[in-house]
């Protein structure tokens, strides 16, 4: 199995930046990590997860989407979009890795959304297994294997060498590219070390969530349920959960005018919000009640409903540790399940 | 790269009739003449002026129209007022066509039809009526209700008179919600109407119009014998993308603007009540 | 201190002098507690939490309460009790609809900060003599108390209820607090090392409005950044400047108005130190108007909307301005 000894990753790392972009986790001064470019001296975050999750690098928070120049009455369009350079992301975990699948089937279904696709071709997905799990994990309960995550390479550390396992061509060719800094190794310790992790995830508090009360031939039974009102009682409105969510994937198009055009551009939007629905002649969905109970539905009825019963929730424990009220999609499960 | 969805193609304004006080119908061709796309009864496309808005407006020429697309749109907000005090020449962008239709080609063929609609509603409902008039051998007979508030809120009145009812096999009812000088008509609410029409059940429905009128009608055709498998609408949410991936317009699982906006009322029945 | 404040929850609901009461909820690994409404004495024997983690001001939330039918209870702290009169001199809030009890204050804990020592797979926390003996997956973890108070804690201003109805525990005194010493170290900064400060901090920010709707200040019917005719409604971020202008225009707004009550930083996903931008506000109006604290009581005038001959003059920016 191809390898690299942990004392030479930092090698690795700048090997690959002298050639294309390498985004990974670093911490920050605050103690909390989050995704950078690599520069020299980048040290690898120790912490489990960044604050935001690895879904910007396909899905931006903001992006152009088409500019116009405006001359009286004429409107000339503009297609401003670039063919994206080549990058590599390295230490997306498990979650992370699975919520691209996710993605996948909102912006690759058809019609295929081309900002997204240009990015999610030229990006390499280098996964990290996890060996020391936070008790607001739960990626188990919707079929994730965080000792073997997905993406295009997956790595995983015996503690004294850092694993690379190939899954895709796109995988096969960085690993070709960049050929000279492996050595092979045995992974015989890697698979001892793989085994006690596993074991370890059985341990965490929410391993035995369950998603039985869920999924698209629910609907109007979950969507009816009385708990809707108390759970989202506490709820402030603010689009937290949705930001940091790997797999939310609302947006909104909105234009921005400059001196001599319109500048088209995307940016995330929450269903949170109060105004997300709100039209010239009203709002389908007027309290917070109707909007916390979208979130959710969304991610355990309306998407499953859709593609052939998969959750849309990867398990990342972002919104359990960041709600300002601290109610989230565990709450939510753990209610509506008691009335079954 | 390819094209994307998102980037629209431009369009000109080149007629704009003000069809009544506060609703205006624009007509919009490719730069080089003729239509920006096609599309069939009762799909919508995306209209925006860059740097004031872009809404989702159903498109309401019909698809037998081979020079332009109409637009039926009222003014409501900030790009309709815009859209309202243009002139015509002014170019506009557009994108689509969105969403499904109504099953003109199948379920719609040789029956019996029977559009219900109050005020704007008529739009998308005027796209299939004159899709209908121009394959006239395809379909029954036909029967338009149509109710607004006043004489002066009927769009496309004109139109209506001189064309609709001098059609084969139409037979228009058109009605206003009080009593007007110079209105010589039937007064009353449209689900009223209905019920006094009282028209056989043979006929499949196509009803659009505010929601609460819509929630009237099909009680008013229930108890006239109608079943919901017989009755389509269309819906209007609030709709960004217009491909089902901004995440916004949705009823349950189903985005409006991706798997409607037609809806028989059957398949709304097993949706959450929630639009 | 829990089991008194459930008593007498019990007993007002019993007598009818309310009808809900307002207090948080256990969560799932002894630090996650959420602001909850109870309505029978079997709610709150399940489910009712007052610990070192019941952080979360309820002030705002009785805003909505308070319009409901029935009296609520709620308990609240010294510093909520700031934001409580706050809103009540701002007319938010209905006070014969609230019934306050007044519970002592903090130090409440931050869980980021435990997890951010490394400690993690947690299952529970004790603080046993100010050590708090932290239950893992991974084993029990120790960690000295005071280390994991939370921002808005370790800075406070009083162990004073200025509102209450009754109170469980004895009232405290207004404090000497050091909270203006981090405002001064940005004070004594150059511009441009404050705007590279301001630049790094407000940079992380994800527009995801935490701030401003857990703010007790921040009550107004529609907020202009929830309005999308405003053409500046949350989300976009269109340059590179404007989650700037997001923090500093929230700050001219609620300046004179906040209470310093720290929801703003707790909340932030980022860990931005949003109170100091309000608390810089604060520090300015002591010295230009005089000592003032919003929400002391319910008939000082702010400064900042009231008129005396001897405010200072608009010149004041340029002199202050000068390095």
């Amino acid at each position: 199995m191809l390898k690299i000894s942990l004392d030479r990753l930092d090698d690795f790392f700048a090997r690959v930046a002298s050639e294309q972009s390498l985004y990974m986790p670093v911490d920050r001064e605050d103690g909390q990590a989050e995704f950078r470019k690599w520069t020299e001296g980048s040290k690898l975050s120790q912490r489990l997860n960044t604050v935001r999750s690895a879904k910007d690098f396909f899905f931006p928070q903001t992006e152009n989407l088409v500019d116009f120049k405006i001359q009286g009455k004429n409107i000339e369009v503009l297609d401003t979009r670039e063919e994206c350079e080549d990058f590599a992301v390295f230490g997306v975990r498990a979650c992370d890795a699975r919520s691209f699948s996710i993605l996948d089937k909102v912006f690759l279904c058809e019609p295929v959304d081309s900002y997204y696709k240009n990015r999610r071709e030229h990006g390499v997905i280098i996964s990290l297994s996890c060996t020391r799990p936070a008790e607001t994990c739960f990626c188990t309960v919707f079929g994730i294997d965080p000792v073997e995550p997905e993406g295009d390479i997956s790595c995983s550390t015996d503690g004294k060498s850092m694993f690379f396992k190939v899954n895709t061509p796109k995988g096969e060719e960085f690993v070709k590219k960049f050929a000279d800094v492996f050595e092979d190794g045995d992974p015989a310790q890697l698979e001892k070390m793989k085994e006690f992790s596993r074991n370890v995830f059985k341990k965490l508090p929410l391993a035995n969530l369950s998603t039985d009360s869920f999924g698209g031939d629910k609907m109007m039974k979950l969507f009816n349920s009385p708990k809707w009102a108390e759970l989202s009682e506490a709820c402030i409105g603010c689009g937290t959960c949705t930001f940091i969510c790997p797999t939310c994937q609302c947006y909104d198009i909105r234009d921005f005018k400059t001196n001599d055009g319109v500048k088209r551009f995307r940016c995330w939007d929450s269903c949170m919000y109060s105004e997300f629905t709100k039209m010239a002649h009203g709002n389908p969905r007027v309290s917070q009640l109707e909007r916390f109970r979208q979130r959710f539905m969304h991610k355990l009825v309306y998407f499953p409903s859709n593609n052939d019963g998969e959750f849309g929730c990867v398990g990342c424990g972002r919104c359990l540790t960041k709600c300002p009220s601290s109610i989230n999609i565990v709450k939510v499960m753990k209610a509506l399940e008691v009335e079954e | 790269m390819n094209s994307d969805t998102l980037i629209p193609l431009v369009g000109v304004v080149t007629d704009i009739r003000q069809d009544t006080p506060d609703v205006k119908t624009f007509r919009v061709v490719a730069p080089n003449g003729g239509k920006v796309f096609e599309h069939m009864p009762g799909q919508c496309a995306m209209l925006s002026v860059p740097g004031v808005g872009e809404g989702m407006f159903s498109i309401t020429s019909s698809p037998t129209n081979t020079e332009f697309m109409e637009f039926s749109i009222k003014k409501c907000g900030c790009l309709t007022d815009w859209l309202h005090s243009m002139e015509t020449g002014q170019m506009v962008t557009v994108r689509g066509p969105y969403g499904n239709h109504f099953p003109v080609e199948s379920e719609l063929k040789n029956k019996n039809l029977l559009f219900i609609a109050g005020g704007i509603g008529l739009a998308p409902l005027r796209s299939v009526i004159n899709y209908v008039r121009d394959k006239r051998s395809d379909y029954g007979d036909v029967q338009v209700v149509y109710g607004s508030r006043s004489m002066d809120d009927l769009v496309d009145y004109r139109e209506i008179v001189e064309e609709w009812t001098n059609a084969e096999r139409f037979q228009v009812n058109l009605t206003i919600d009080r009593p007007q000088d110079g209105w010589e008509g039937h007064v009353g609410f449209v689900p009223d109407y209905v019920r006094e029409l009282a028209p056989s059940t043979d006929k499949t429905v196509l009803v659009c119009g505010p929601p609460i009128m819509i929630k009237f009608t099909l009680k008013a055709l229930k108890e006239l014998g109608f079943t919901e498998t017989q009755v389509y609408t269309t819906m209007e949410l609030r709709m960004k993308c217009g491909v089902g991936k901004c995440g916004r317009c949705n009823i349950g699982d189903k985005y409006v603007c991706k798997d409607g906006p037609v809806f028989r009322f059957d398949q709304l029945d097993r949706l959450p009540d929630e639009y | 201190m829990q089991e008194k404040m459930k008593q007498r929850a019990k007993e007002l609901l019993a007598d009818g002098t309310v009808n809900r009461v307002m207090g948080w909820k256990k969560g799932e690994f002894g630090y996650d507690t959420t602001p909850a409404v109870f309505r029978s004495a079997e709610e709150i024997d399940k489910y009712f939490v007052c610990d070192d983690f019941t952080n979360s001001n309820l002030s705002k939330l009785l805003v909505k309460e308070s319009k409901k039918d029935g009296v609520i209870l709620a308990f609240l702290k010294p510093c909520d009790t700031y934001s409580f009169n706050q809103l009540l001199k701002e007319h938010r809030i209905d006070r014969e609809k609230v019934y306050i009890i007044g519970i002592p204050g903090g130090p409440k804990l931050d869980a980021e900060i435990i997890k951010s020592k490394g400690i993690t797979g947690i299952t529970g926390v004790k603080n046993v003599n100010y050590t708090l003996v932290i239950d893992t997956i991974y084993g029990e973890e120790k960690m000295p108390f005071y280390e994991a108070v939370s921002v808005k804690c370790k800075s406070c201003k009083s162990k004073k209820h200025v509102i209450y109805d009754e109170l469980i525990g004895d009232d405290g005194d207004i404090l000497e607090s050091d909270r203006f010493d981090e405002v001064e170290k940005l004070e004594n900064m150059t511009s441009r090392e404050r705007f590279d400060f301001w630049q790094r901090e407000l940079s992380k920010c994800i527009r995801c409005n935490a701030c401003k709707n857990v703010c007790p200040a921040c009550t107004c019917e529609k907020c202009v950044f929830d309005n999308p005719k405003s053409g500046i409604e949350n989300k976009a971020v269109s340059d590179s400047f404007e989650e700037k202008l997001f923090h500093i225009i929230r700050a001219f707004h609620v300046a004179g108005r906040c209470t310093d009550c720290g929801e703003c930083s707790r909340v932030c996903p980022q860990n931005i130190p949003l109170h100091l931008l309000n608390r810089k506000f604060i520090k300015d109006i002591n010295s230009l108007y005089g000592e003032y604290q919003a929400g002391a009581d319910l008939d000082t005038k702010n400064p900042l909307t009231d008129y005396s001959t001897d405010d200072c003059e608009p010149s004041i920016v340029h002199e202050r301005g000068v390095e």
